[in-house]
Order: structure tokens, then C-alpha cells, then sequence
């Protein structure tokens, strides 16, 4: 089990903030894949990785950054602060 | 190094003051604050949500890397989340060094990083009830791709 998170606008798009997944998925890429064959909402949000960033237990990383291990993931658009 | 991440106001004044006394001996402070722009008149209020716990690691992390890189006595990062009406402050950095260019050069490597890799999203809720998340920008990448190739210089 992981918990995945959501925010800004993919959090709208799925239409909640967080949920426990249970996955077999290796990468960022891959869960997003099984994420995406559930339900449209999903496809919707994950339509275009290039406009998404992905982090493991809050550090940033890449689509095919090993989830072996993670507790956290977060999906969301890139960041606006300051 | 302190970052606090807050919905509640800050008073800059206050702020100020307190870094500035907590910085005695350092030769020069700059300080920054980010205000909620009304976009002649079309914004209502802006909304920023945040990632709780990455937040605050993400900018400890940046603090640090500013640290490493300039001679600095002291840093401040408040970066507040919510809602806030066009006028309200957003955010400060204060940096404290020996000497003016350290402390300029870490300020604006703070914003140049909080920008881009600390995580929040800004959303503008217009005028007439709209909603829009902020995009990113290029400029603001390429700003992040300068410093990098200062550390490679």
C-alpha cells in the first residue's frame, strides 16, 4: 500500500486530495499507468506528464525514480511559489 | 536558518525587526516580500495551497544550499498559504551577511528556488468569480538554470 497524493489541479481533476493505493508498480510511470486505466478522471489528470512533477516521501523525482520502498507519492503541476 | 509556513498574516515590520536584532554583527540585510497583485482590479483574491511537510523541507533544503554557496550570518523564509486579498503580503526572505553582495546574491537565489521548487500552487479567482491556477513560467526555470551554471563555473 502507498498513499498517493494530489494537488492544485490534478487534485480537481481526480476530485480528492489523497488515497492508499494498493500497487505492484515499480516507477512513478508505471503507477500512473494503472492509475490512468481506472477511470477517465484519472487519464484526464495524467494526460500530459511533461506538465506534471512527481515526488517520493516529499522529495522530487523522476517518472522512473524506483517506488521500491516509498511510503508517499505526490502528483502535481508545476510549482508556483514566491 | 528558520522557515515558517503559515495561513495567518506576518507583520513585515515586526519580521524585520526581529531578524535584524537576532542578525546583530552582520554588516548587511536584505529583505524581500512578495504582495498579492490586483491585476487592475480583475483579482479578487489569490489562493495558494501547499504540500504540508514537503513545504517546509523543500525550503530548509534551499536555506541551506544558500547557506553553503554565500557567507551568510542568517536566513528567514515565511511563506504563507490560503487565501489572501490583492495587497496582503505573500511571503519574505531576509538574508544577513558580512558584506551587501552576499546578502543580495542569497535573497534572490532564495526567491529564484522558492519559486520553482518549493511546493505551491497559486490560484486567481477573478473579479467576476472565475478561477484560475497560476502557470509556471520559463523565465522562471531559466532563472534556476543560472545558478546551476554558476556552481559549474
Amino acid at each position: 500500500m502507498i498513499e498517493v497524493l494530489y494537488f492544485a489541479w490534478v487534485r480537481e481533476r481526480i476530485g480528492l486530495p489523497r488515497e492508499r493505493v494498493e500497487t505492484r508498480a515499480a516507477t512513478p510511470a508505471e503507477l500512473v499507468a494503472e492509475l490512468s486505466a481506472r477511470e477517465a478522471r484519472y487519464a484526464a489528470a495524467f494526460a500530459d506528464l511533461a506538465a506534471l512533477r512527481v515526488a517520493i516521501d516529499q522529495e522530487l523525482a523522476e517518472w522512473d525514480t524506483p517506488l521500491a520502498g516509498a511510503r508517499e507519492v505526490a502528483f502535481f503541476p508545476p510549482m508556483t511559489g514566491g | 536558518m528558520a522557515v515558517r509556513v503559515q495561513a495567518a498574516p506576518f507583520d513585515l515590520g515586526q519580521e524585520t525587526a526581529a531578524f535584524a536584532a537576532a542578525a546583530a554583527g552582520a554588516g548587511a540585510i536584505v529583505t524581500f516580500t512578495g504582495v498579492v497583485r490586483d491585476e487592475g482590479g480583475r483579482l479578487a483574491r489569490m489562493e495558494i495551497e501547499h504540500y504540508p511537510g514537503m513545504t517546509e523541507r523543500a525550503i530548509a533544503a534551499i536555506e541551506a544550499e544558500a547557506a553553503a554557496r554565500w557567507s551568510l550570518t542568517a536566513s528567514l523564509v515565511i511563506h504563507r498559504h490560503g487565501a489572501m486579498a490583492p495587497g496582503e503580503h505573500i511571503m519574505m526572505v531576509a538574508t544577513a551577511a558580512p558584506h551587501r553582495a552576499d546578502a543580495f546574491a542569497a535573497a534572490e537565489f532564495l526567491m529564484d528556488y522558492l519559486k520553482s521548487r518549493a511546493p505551491f500552487w497559486k490560484k486567481e479567482i477573478g473579479a467576476g468569480g472565475g478561477a484560475a491556477w497560476v502557470a509556471a513560467r520559463a523565465e522562471d526555470e531559466a532563472a534556476l538554470a543560472r545558478w546551476q551554471a554558476d556552481r559549474r563555473a
